[in-house]
C-alpha cells in the first residue's frame, strides 16, 4: 500500500517537472534563458495586488467553468459546449444590462440571474439533442458554440451596434449601474462575483459528495444502461447536469462582460470554456483539486502576458507549457497504472518465495 | 500430442488461482476439467492456450519443455498446435462466416478463398455442420458460432482443442454433433481435447477421464465412467442434496401480457399472450436471440411492446418507462451483470445508497445496510469494495441483495450464468424465497436442466415463433431440446 502512494506521488510531480524541462528547452532554442522567463511569468502574477488581481480576474470565470465540467464529466459527459455557454450567458446579461433600469442591487441579480439562465438553456438544448435525438453532446456543443457566436455577432453589428455607426467590435459600454463594482484601485476585483465563485466551489463539492442528485449523476456516468435498470433517472441525470455546468459556464460569461469587458463582444468566451475541459482532466475530474489547478493556470496566463513587454517573447509559451502539462499528465495516469500493476505482480512473488523460503525453516523448530 | 503440465502456479494478488498444478493429457483422449467457480479450472486453461502467462512452472508439448512464466500469446499457442474455444466465441462480428474462417490464417497468405470456400465446405460435411458461408457471423446462434470455430482451429492445424462450457446455450441436436465431431477428433484422429464444464452430464457423456480442481489444486483425477454423484463428490468433498421446492399455491394474477407484438433486432414476433400469477415460476427456453429475452424485458417495461397492452397488478402499464415498471413492482437482472444491472466503479456503499429514499445521501446508515445486506446474502466484499472486484458469484449474489422487497414481478435473463452448482443454488434459494412471498417469477436460461427444474410453466421459442408447455410432467430435457431446435410439430404429436 505505502509504495502504492509513492508511486502516484512520482507520477503526480513527474508530468511537472517534464512539462517545464520542455518549455525550458523551447525557451533556449529561440535563445532565451529559462530561469529568466519562469521569474518573468513569476513577476507578472504576483509582483504587487494589481498583479494578483489580474489572476483572481482571470481564475474567477475559468473556476466556475472548471466546477461546472466537474459535474457533466461526472455525468459522463464531454461538455464541449460549455464556451457557448458562456457565450449565451454573456449575450442574456448583455441584454438585461441594456433594458433594465433598477436599483444596482437589484440590477445586478437580474443580470446575474439572466446568465444563469442563458447558459442553463444553451446547455438544456444540448442535453435534450442528445438524450431525445441522439445526438452526441460533442458534436451538439460545436454547432451550438457557432451558433451562439453568430448570434452574439448580429446582436453587435445589428440590433445592439453603437449609435455612431457599425462595427462588429463590440457593443456600447454598458451604464455604469449595470456593471460589477472593483473592490478597490489596488485590488481591481469584484467581491460579489468572487463570492459566487466560491459559493460556486463549496455547492458542486457537496452536491457531488453528499446529495443523492451527485450519486445518480456518478451512476449516469459510469454506466447509463446499468443506471437506469437500478432506477436513475439517467435521461433527467444527463439533462440536470447540462443545466447546472450551463449555468455556471452563463455566470462565467457574464463577468466577461459585466466586469472585464463591460460590452458584449464576439468569441467573448475567450477560450476560457475549452481552458476549463483541460483544468478538469488535469485534476482528474476531482471538484476539491479543481480549484488550485485552476488557479495555477490563472497565474500562468495572467502572468506571461508581462513576457511581450519584458522580453519580447510572444504569451503564448504559457499555452505551450500548459498543452505540455495536459499531454504529460493524462500520459503519465495511463503508466501509472501499469507500473502499480507490476509492483503489485512483483510484490505477489516476493510474498511467494518468502513464504516457500520460510515454511521448511518451521519445520525444524 | 501429448501435453504434460509441471508445477504450473499462479497468483492474482491474494488468490492463489493455480497452486503448483502438475497434470498430464495425453493424445486420443477427451479430458473433463472440472471444479466449482475460483477452483482455477479457467486460469489453467488460458495458461496453457496462452491467454496468460503462469508464475512459475512449465508446459511440456510433444517432450518440448518451454516456461509457462513467458507471455506466449494465443497466436504463437494456436501454431504450437493447442486451440481453445471460449465461452463466447472470439469471432468477428461483422464477418461473414468465409471471412472469419479465412482470417488468423494470416501465416498462409497464398490460401486463396476459393480453396478457403472448398476446405470449409468439405469440414462442414464432415463433421454435419450447418453454416452458411456467406452468412454475417452476427446472425449465427451460439451453437454455430462454436462450430465456426472449431473447423477455424482445425484449419489451423490445432492438435490439443479446449472447450470452455461448450453445451450451453445450444440445441441437442447441436449438442449431439458436437459431441459427435469431439468422439471422432479424439477416439479416430488422436486429438486431445479438454472439456472445462459445470454440466455433468455432458461429462458423463462424453469424457474418457476427469481432472478435478478444488482451491487451485488438483485433487483427484479418475477414469470414466462414473456417476455424477460420484462427480460431485469429487469435486466439493460431499454430496449435495437435490435442492427441495415447495409447493406454492397461485395467487392473483400480477402481469399480463396481451396480444403482444415486439420488434427485436434478429426476430419479431407476434400474438403473445402470458400471464403470471403471484407465486409462479414461468421458463422461457430456446437458442439465444430466439424471442426469449424480447419478451422479458418487454414484461419488465425495458423495452416497449410494439403493439398489445401490459398489465401490472391490474394496471395499465403500457408503453410506460422502466421507471415506472420500477415503481409498479418489477425488477429485471440481465445476463450482463457488470454493462446492465451492476455499475463498475461504484462502491457497494454507493449502489445501496441509490436505492435509499431522500435528497441527501447519509452515508453512515448507507454503510450500515450495506454491511447488514452483505452478510445477510452472503457477499463475500467490503461496503467500500467496487463491485468489479466482486467475483461472479457474489456479484450476483449482490445484486440479488439490492433488488426491492415484495415485487410483483422478477424477471431474470440466465440467473446462473457463469455460476458453479454451489452458488446458482444460492440464487435459487433467493429466487424461490420471493416466489413464496407472492412474486411471479419470468426467467430465460440456455440451461435446459435449470428450466425444467426450476418452471411451473414453460415457453418454448424458436425465430420468433412460441409454445406453450403448461404441464411439465413427463417432458424430458431430451424433448425440450428438440424444441428449440425448431421441432415443435412433435410437441404437437404428443
Amino acid at each position: 500500500m505505502r509504495s502504492h502512494r509513492l508511486i502516484s506521488a512520482t507520477f503526480i510531480v513527474l508530468p511537472v517537472v517534464v512539462a517545464v524541462l520542455f518549455t525550458s528547452l523551447l525557451v533556449m532554442l529561440v535563445g532565451n534563458e529559462p530561469g529568466e522567463v519562469f521569474q518573468t511569468v513569476w513577476m507578472g502574477a504576483f509582483r504587487n495586488s494589481n498583479a494578483l488581481a489580474a489572476v483572481v480576474n482571470f481564475w474567477r470565470p475559468l473556476v466556475m467553468v472548471s466546477m461546472g465540467l466537474v459535474i457533466t464529466f461526472t455525468a459522463g459527459l464531454w461538455n464541449i459546449g460549455v464556451e457557448g455557454q458562456m457565450m449565451m450567458g454573456a449575450v442574456f446579461a448583455s441584454w438585461a444590462a441594456r433594458s433594465l433600469a433598477l436599483p444596482h442591487p437589484i440590477q445586478i441579480s437580474a443580470e446575474i440571474a439572466a446568465a444563469a439562465l442563458g447558459g442553463a438553456l444553451w446547455a438544456g438544448l444540448a442535453g435534450v439533442l442528445k438524450t431525445r435525438l441522439g445526438v452526441n453532446e460533442i458534436f451538439g456543443g460545436v454547432g451550438l458554440n457557432a451558433l451562439a457566436n453568430l448570434l452574439a455577432i448580429y446582436l453587435i453589428s445589428g440590433p445592439w451596434q453603437p449609435p455612431e455607426g457599425g462595427s462588429a467590435h463590440s457593443t456600447t459600454p454598458f451604464p455604469a449601474n449595470s456593471l460589477l463594482q472593483p473592490a478597490s484601485t489596488e485590488f481591481p476585483v469584484s467581491m460579489v462575483a468572487l463570492g459566487l465563485a466560491f459559493a460556486s466551489i463549496i455547492g458542486v463539492t457537496l452536491a457531488l459528495r453528499g446529495t443523492r442528485w451527485g450519486l445518480q449523476l456518478k451512476a449516469t456516468g459510469k454506466s447509463s444502461a446499468s443506471a437506469r435498470l437500478m432506477g436513475v433517472p439517467t435521461t433527467r441525470s444527463v439533462i440536470s447536469a447540462m443545466m447546472v455546468c450551463g449555468m455556471l459556464a452563463g455566470l462565467a460569461g457574464s463577468y466577461r462582460v459585466l466586469f472585464t469587458y463591460e460590452s458584449l463582444r464576439p468569441l467573448v468566451s475567450g477560450g476560457i470554456g475549452f481552458l476549463g475541459l483541460l483544468v478538469v482532466l488535469l485534476a482528474g475530474i476531482r471538484a476539491l483539486w479543481t480549484p488550485f489547478i485552476a488557479f495555477a493556470f490563472a497565474a500562468i496566463m495572467a502572468g506571461s502576458t508581462r513576457l511581450r513587454v519584458s522580453l519580447q517573447l510572444d504569451a503564448s509559451l504559457a499555452g505551450v507549457l500548459q498543452g505540455a502539462l495536459v499531454l504529460l499528465v493524462l500520459l503519465s495516469n495511463g503508466l501509472r497504472g501499469r507500473v502499480v500493476e507490476w509492483s503489485d505482480r512483483r510484490a505477489a512473488k516476493q510474498a511467494a518465495s518468502v513464504s516457500e523460503t520460510a515454511s521448511p525453516g518451521a519445520r525444524h523448530e | 500430442m501429448e501435453i504434460t503440465l509441471r508445477h504450473i502456479d499462479k497468483r492474482f494478488g491474494k488468490v492463489h488461482a493455480n497452486a503448483d498444478i502438475s497434470v498430464t493429457f495425453s493424445e486420443g483422449k477427451i479430458y473433463g476439467v472440472l471444479g466449482e467457480n475460483g477452483a482455477g479450472k479457467s486460469t489453467l486453461m488460458k495458461i496453457l492456450a496462452g491467454f496468460q502467462p503462469a508464475d512459475q512452472g512449465e508446459i511440456v508439448v510433444d517432450g518440448k519443455p518451454r516456461e509457462a512464466r513467458l507471455h506466449f500469446g494465443p497466436t504463437e499457442s494456436i501454431r504450437s498446435g493447442i486451440g481453445m474455444l471460449q465461452q463466447d466465441p472470439l469471432d468477428i462480428a461483422s464477418f461473414t462466416v468465409i471471412e472469419d474462417f479465412v482470417y488468423g490464417s494470416g501465416a498462409r497468405l497464398t490460401m486463396g478463398l476459393r480453396e478457403a470456400r472448398k476446405a470449409l465446405k468439405i469440414q462442414c460435411q464432415r463433421f454435419g455442420f450447418d453454416l452458411d458461408q456467406e452468412s454475417p457471423v452476427s446472425h449465427l446462434t451460439i451453437g454455430q458460432r462454436q462450430q465456426l470455430e472449431i473447423v477455424r482451429l482445425l484449419a489451423l492445424g490445432v492438435r490439443v482443442l479446449i472447450l470452455d462450457e461448450p453445451t450451453t446455450g445450444i440445441s441437442a441436436e447441436q449438442k449431439e454433433t458436437l459431441f459427435s465431431t469431439l468422439g471422432l477428433l479424439a477416439h479416430q484422429e488422436g486429438m486431445t481435447i479438454l472439456l472445462v464444464s459445470h454440466k455433468l452430464e455432458d461429462v458423463v457423456a462424453l469424457c474418457d477421464r476427469v481432472v478435478v480442481l478444488r482451491a487451485g489444486q488438483v485433487v483427484g483425477e479418475r477414469e470414466m465412467p462414473a456417476t455424477t454423484s460420484e462427480l460431485v463428490k469429487m469435486m466439493f468433498a460431499e454430496e449435495l442434496p437435490p435442492q427441495s421446492r415447495q409447493a406454492v399455491t397461485l395467487g392473483k394474477k400480477r402481469v399480463a401480457l396481451e396480444d403482444v407484438a415486439l420488434r427485436g433486432r434478429r426476430v419479431s414476433l407476434e400474438g403473445l399472450h402470458l400471464s403470471l400469477s403471484s407465486g409462479e415460476v414461468v421458463g422461457l427456453a430456446g437458442l439465444d436471440g430466439s424471442g426469449q429475452d424480447l419478451v422479458l424485458r418487454a414484461a419488465a417495461g425495458v423495452i416497449r411492446t410494439a403493439r398489445g397492452r401490459v398489465t401490472v397488478d391490474g394496471r395499465d402499464m403500457t408503453g410506460k418507462s422502466y421507471r415506472q415498471f420500477r415503481q409498479a413492482g418489477v425488477a429485471f437482472a440481465a445476463a450482463g451483470r457488470l454493462e446492465e444491472g451492476l455499475i463498475a466503479g461504484l462502491t457497494l456503499t454507493e449502489h445501496v445508497a441509490l436505492g435509499m429514499p431522500g435528497a441527501l445521501v447519509k452515508w453512515r446508515a448507507a454503510e450500515a445496510d450495506t454491511s447488514e445486506r452483505l452478510q445477510r446474502f452472503n457477499v463475500r466484499g467490503r461496503p467500500e469494495s467496487q463491485v468489479q472486484q466482486l467475483s461472479g458469484g457474489n456479484q450476483q449474489r449482490f445484486l440479488m441483495a439490492i433488488m426491492p422487497a415484495n415485487l410483483a414481478l422478477l424477471a431474470v435473463e440466465q440467473p446462473t450464468r457463469g455460476l458453479d452448482v454451489d452458488s446458482a443454488r444460492w440464487v435459487w434459494t433467493q429466487i424461490l424465497a420471493r416466489r413464496a412471498s407472492g412474486t411471479a417469477v419470468l426467467f430465460s436460461s440456455p440451461d435446459l436442466d435449470e428450466i425444467i427444474q426450476y418452471s411451473d410453466r414453460v415457453i418454448v421459442f424458436f425465430a420468433g415463433r412460441f409454445i406453450e408447455l403448461a404441464d411439465l410432467s413427463g417432458v424430458s430435457i431430451d424433448d425440450l431440446g428438440h424444441l428449440i431446435g425448431g421441432q415443435f410439430e412433435q410437441a404437437n404429436h404428443a
